[in-house]
C-alpha cells in the first residue's frame, strides 16, 4: 500500500456561539489508513469532518493535511473530497456528468471526461448506466456514484459522512466490504463517520469514539471493544452488563469491586484506565454477555453471580438469556448454540461465572443511553 | 336524495356558467368586435366579417410605437427584475439567514405600496439626483425608458424574488458545497449547479416580470416621458374615441397568451405521460413526434386544432375581401336612411297639410286626418293643388344627393307616385 497523506487535528475546538460542538480534539491519522469516527447522533462527527474539508474553520487549533496547515484554505483548494451524509448528487446532471464534475470545472474536454467517467463506472460496477439521472438509480447505486464522483477528483483524503446510513441492512453490509476494497485498491486515506459501531469495527484501522464533542478513545477496533478506556466507550460499543460499585482493592492490573447489588467481583483494569482508579473510588464494572457462562460449581467466589432466568431468546448462533440478579439487577448472557441438547432454564436460579480478565473496571462515568 | 343531487348539480352548472361567463364574456365580445366592420367596436348589429382592423392596427403609428416601447421596457424590466429578485432571494436564503425577517419586509414592501406612489417617487428621486449631479435636463436620468424600467422594477423585482424564494426553499445547499468540494470555484458552483436548478424559476419570473411590465399603467404614467408604452397609448386613445383596431390588438394578445399556455401545457403533459409510461426522465424532451404524443394528450390536440385554425384564418383573411358585403351593408343603410327620410318628409307633409286644411277647410277634423294619406305621395315632388306650399328649398335640405338622381326618371304624369324608391317601401306608406 502506498503511503498516503496523513491528517492531524491539533487541539481543535469548534464553537457555535456559546455551544461547544468539538472540544480539544487531538487526532493523528496516518496516510493511507481507514480511520473512523464513531459516536451517537449530534456528538460532533460531521462538524469535525467539515473542519477537515474546509467548510468551517476551527475556532481554535489547527488542521493539518499532509503536514500543511489548512488555515485559510477553502474547500475547493484542499486535497479532500467529501461524500455527504445525503450524498448530494447533482440531480440535473447525468450520472457520468456527476462523476466527471471535478474534471469539468478544471476545463477538461467532453470526450476525456466521458472516458474517465466510464472507467470509474466500470470500477463501481455500473457500466452502461452513465446516461441515467441520479433519480433513476437505486440507493446503493447512488452511493457508488457518490464514491466514484469523489474518487474522480483524485483526492488525497476521502471523507465519508455516514454514507451507508440510508441503506438497508443487506446492502449496507455489501457496501462495507466494497468500500474497504476500494480503499485498499486506491490506497488513499479514508476518514469515515458513522454511528454504527459494526461499521466502524469491521472497516477501520483505527476508531475514534466521540461523546458530546469529546473524543474519548482512539484505538483499533479490538482494543476499543476489549479495553475501553471510559464507561461511555464500554457501554456504547457492543453490549455490556454494567455493575456499579466502589473499588475495594487494587492489585496491579486487577481490581476488586464491591458492587452495589451483586457482591464483590474481581475485574481487570484496562490500559486506558490505569492510574485513574484508586481504592474507595466510584467504579463501574463491565462484563459482556458472551463472557458470562453457567458456573460449574455453586461455591460462591468473586467471579460468580447468582441470578434468576427471566426469559430466553433464540437468535440462531446464540441463545440470549435475560436474568435478574439480586435487588432486581438485570443482566444478559449469550450462550453459543450447541444444538438441541440444551434445556430451557426459564424460571430457575443460576450461578454465573466469568473469566477475571474478561471483566473491565473503569472509573464511574456517563453511559451511552442506548 | 337523487333529486336533491340533481338540483345541486344544476346549481353548480349554473354557477359555473355564470362564473365563466363573467370571466370570459368580455373577452369573447371584444374578440367579436375585432372582426365586425362598423367603426365603433360593436358586436351586436353584425355587419360584415372583416380583417381590416388588423390592417388599421398595423398601420397605427402610435400603437405600434407604444408596442415597441412596451417591448423595450418589458425586456429591460425582465433583465433588471430577475437579476434583482435573484440577488434578493439568494441574500435571504443563503447569505444572511439571520436578517431574514427584516430583509423580507423591506423587499416585500414595494408590492404593498401603490404603483402611483412608486411612479412619483421614481420620478422625483431621479430628478433630484439629476440635479444634484448637475446633468442637463435631457440626460439619461430623465429618459422615459430608463425611468420606466427602474420604476416598474422596484416592485416587479419583489414578485420575482418571491418566485425564487419558493424554489430556493427546496434547494439543498449541500449541492453547492459538493461542487466546491470537488474543486469548483464559487462562480462555477453558481453557474453549473444553482442556476440550472433555478432555471424553471428564472423562466417563470421572467414571464411574470414581462407581463407585469407590459400591463403596467399606474407607475408608467409618471415615468414614461417621451416614450409612451402601449398601455399609455391605449389610455390616451380611449379618451379621444376608439375603433375596433384596439379590439384587434386585444384579440391578438389573447390568442398569443392562449397559444403559449397550451404549448406549455402540452410539453408538461408530454413529460408526465412519458414518465407514467415508464420512460426514463433523461429520454424525455426528445424530438417532436406527433402521433406518439397525441395519444392521450388532450392539450396537444387542442394545440393542433388551434394551430390549424390560426393558419386557416390567416390564409382565409389574406384572400377574403369584405368589400362585397360592405357594399351590401352600405346599400342597406342607404335604404334605411332613405326610409327614415321618407318618414320625416311624410310627417312634415302631413303637418303642412293639416295646417293647409285647417285654414280654408270648413270640414270637421275627421276628414282632415283621413284625406291626406293617399294623396301624400304624389303631392310631395309634383307641385300639385297646393302650389307653393312646399318650398323646394325645404325638400332639398332633407333629401340626400343620391336620392335626387333616382327622382329624375320618375317624373311622369303623376309626378313621383311611381318612383321606384317609393314602390320599394310600401310598408310605411300604407294607411292604417
Ligand atoms: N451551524 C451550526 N450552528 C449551530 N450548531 C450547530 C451547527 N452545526 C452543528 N451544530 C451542533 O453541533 C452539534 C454536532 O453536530 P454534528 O452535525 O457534528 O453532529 P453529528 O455527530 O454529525 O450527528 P449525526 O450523527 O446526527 O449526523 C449538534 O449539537 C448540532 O446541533
Ligand atoms: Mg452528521
Amino acid at each position: 500500500m502506498s503511503k498516503g497523506v496523513g491528517v492531524n487535528l491539533q487541539d481543535v475546538w469548534i464553537r457555535f456561539g456559546e455551544f461547544v460542538a468539538v472540544r480539544e480534539a487531538n487526532v493523528d491519522i496516518e496516510g493511507g489508513a481507514f480511520f473512523s469516527f464513531l459516536g451517537p447522533s449530534g456528538c460532533g462527527k460531521t462538524t469535525i469532518l467539515r473542519s477537515v474539508s474546509g467548510f468551517l474553520e476551527p475556532s481554535q487549533g489547527k488542521v493539518l493535511i499532509g503536514g500543511n496547515d489548512m488555515a485559510g484554505i477553502g474547500p475547493n483548494k484542499r486535497p479532500t473530497a467529501l461524500i455527504f451524509q445525503n450524498l448530494a448528487l447533482f440531480p440535473l446532471m447525468k450520472v457520468w456528468e456527476n462523476i466527471a464534475f471535478s474534471l469539468e470545472v478544471q476545463g477538461v474536454g467532453t470526450a476525456a471526461r466521458r472516458k474517465r467517467a466510464d472507467e470509474l463506472l466500470e470500477m463501481i460496477a455500473l457500466t452502461g448506466q452513465g446516461d441515467k439521472l441520479p433519480s433513476e438509480l437505486s440507493g446503493g447505486q447512488k452511493q457508488r456514484v457518490a464514491i466514484a464522483r469523489a474518487l474522480c477528483a483524485e483526492p488525497d483524503v476521502l471523507l465519508l459522512d455516514e454514507p451507508l446510513s440510508a441503506l438497508d441492512l443487506k446492502l449496507r453490509q455489501h457496501m462495507r466490504t466494497e468500500l474497504r476494497e476500494i480503499q485498499q485498491r486506491v490506497g488513499i486515506t479514508f476518514i469515515y463517520i458513522t454511528h454504527d459501531q459494526g461499521e466502524a469495527l469491521t472497516m477501520s484501522d483505527h476508531v475514534a469514539v466521540m461523546k458530546a464533542g469529546v473524543i474519548d478513545q482512539i484505538a483499533d477496533g479490538q482494543t476499543i471493544y476489549d479495553d475501553p478506556s471510559t464507561a461511555f466507550v464500554a457501554s456504547f460499543v457492543g453490549e455490556n452488563n454494567v455493575f456499579r460499585g466502589k473499588v475495594k482493592s487494587i492489585d496491579g492490573d486487577s481490581a476488586l469491586i464491591s458492587t452495589n447489588r451483586s457482591g464483590d467481583l474481581i475485574s481487570r483494569i484496562p490500559a486506558g484506565a490505569k492510574g485513574k482508579l484508586a481504592v474507595g473510588d466510584d467504579a463501574m464494572m463491565f462484563i459482556r454477555p458472551e463472557a458470562l457462562n453457567i458456573a460449574g460449581t455453586k461455591t460462591p467466589a468473586n467471579n460468580h453471580i447468582t441470578a434468576l432466568v427471566l426469559n430466553e431468546e433464540f437468535e440462531g448462533q446464540t441463545f440470549n438469556v435475560f436474568l435478574e440478579g439480586d435487588g432486581g439487577k438485570e443482566m444478559k448472557m449469550s450462550l453459543v448454540n450447541q444444538g438441541k441438547a440444551r434445556q430451557s432454564a426459564k424460571g430457575s436460579s443460576l450461578t454465573l461465572e466469568y473469566a477475571a480478565d474478561q471483566a473491565v473496571a473503569l472509573p464511574a462515568g456517563e453511559l451511552a443511553s442506548e | 336524495m337523487k333529486s336533491q343531487n340533481l338540483v345541486l348539480r344544476i346549481f353548480l352548472g349554473l354557477y359555473l356558467a355564470v362564473f365563466f361567463g363573467y370571466l370570459l364574456g368580455p373577452l369573447i365580445i371584444m374578440g367579436i368586435t375585432a372582426f365586425n366592420s362598423p367603426g365603433f367596436p360593436r358586436a351586436t348589429p353584425w355587419e360584415c366579417l372583416t380583417f381590416e382592423w388588423f390592417d388599421v392596427l398595423a398601420n397605427d403609428k402610435r400603437i405600434m410605437n407604444g408596442l415597441k416601447n412596451s417591448l423595450i421596457v418589458g425586456s429591460g424590466t425582465v433583465v433588471l427584475s430577475v437579476a434583482l429578485g435573484l440577488a434578493g432571494a439568494l441574500m435571504l436564503t443563503q447569505i444572511y439567514p439571520k436578517l431574514r425577517a427584516t430583509f423580507y419586509t423591506v423587499v416585500i414592501a414595494p408590492i404593498l405600496i401603490p404603483g402611483v406612489v412608486l411612479g412619483i417617487s421614481t420620478l422625483v428621486f431621479w430628478d433630484r439626483l439629476n440635479i444634484m449631479l448637475g446633468f442637463s435636463g435631457d440626460s439619461f436620468l430623465h429618459n422615459g425608458i430608463f425611468l420606466t424600467i427602474l420604476g416598474q422594477s422596484t416592485f416587479i423585482a419583489s414578485y420575482c424574488m418571491l418566485v425564487f424564494l419558493a424554489r430556493l426553499q427546496r434547494y439543498d445547499t449541500g449541492l453547492t458545497e459538493a461542487a466546491l468540494d470537488l474543486g469548483a470555484t464559487n462562480v462555477q458552483a453558481f453557474r453549473k449547479i444553482l442556476v440550472p436548478f433555478l432555471m424553471p424559476a428564472i423562466a417563470s419570473a421572467a414571464v411574470l416580470a414581462f407581463l407585469a411590465s407590459f400591463e403596467n399603467y399606474n407607475t408608467t404614467t409618471f415615468t414614461f416621458g417621451k416614450y409612451p408604452t402601449l398601455t399609455i397609448e391605449l389610455a390616451q386613445k380611449v379618451r379621444y374615441g376608439i375603433n375596433p383596431s384596439i379590439s384587434a390588438l386585444a384579440f391578438t394578445i389573447v390568442v398569443l397568451t392562449i397559444f403559449a399556455a397550451v404549448v406549455h401545457e402540452v410539453s408538461q403533459r408530454r413529460k408526465q405521460l412519458a414518465l407514467a409510461n415508464g420512460a426514463p426522465i433523461s429520454a424525455v424532451g426528445g424530438s417532436f413526434q406527433l402521433p406518439g404524443f397525441l395519444r392521450g394528450n388532450p392539450a396537444a390536440i387542442v394545440l393542433l386544432v388551434l394551430t390549424v385554425g390560426a393558419v386557416a384564418t390567416i390564409s382565409f383573411a389574406s384572400t377574403y375581401s369584405p368589400e362585397a358585403c360592405k357594399v351590401d351593408v352600405r346599400e342597406q343603410k342607404r335604404e334605411l336612411q332613405k326610409q327614415q327620410i321618407e318618414k320625416i318628409q311624410q310627417q312634415r307633409q302631413q303637418q303642412k297639410l293639416d295646417k293647409a286644411l285647417q285654414g280654408p277647410n270648413i270640414f270637421g277634423p275627421d276628414k282632415s286626418k283621413v284625406a291626406p294619406a293617399p294623396g301624400a305621395a304624389p303631392q310631395s315632388p309634383g307641385k300639385g293643388a297646393f302650389g307653393g306650399v312646399f318650398a323646394p328649398g325645404n325638400l332639398d335640405k332633407a333629401t340626400p344627393k343620391p336620392e335626387s338622381k333616382i327622382e329624375s326618371p320618375g317624373k311622369g304624369t303623376f309626378g313621383n307616385v311611381f318612383a321606384p324608391s317609393n314602390l320599394g317601401e310600401p310598408a310605411p306608406e300604407a294607411p292604417k
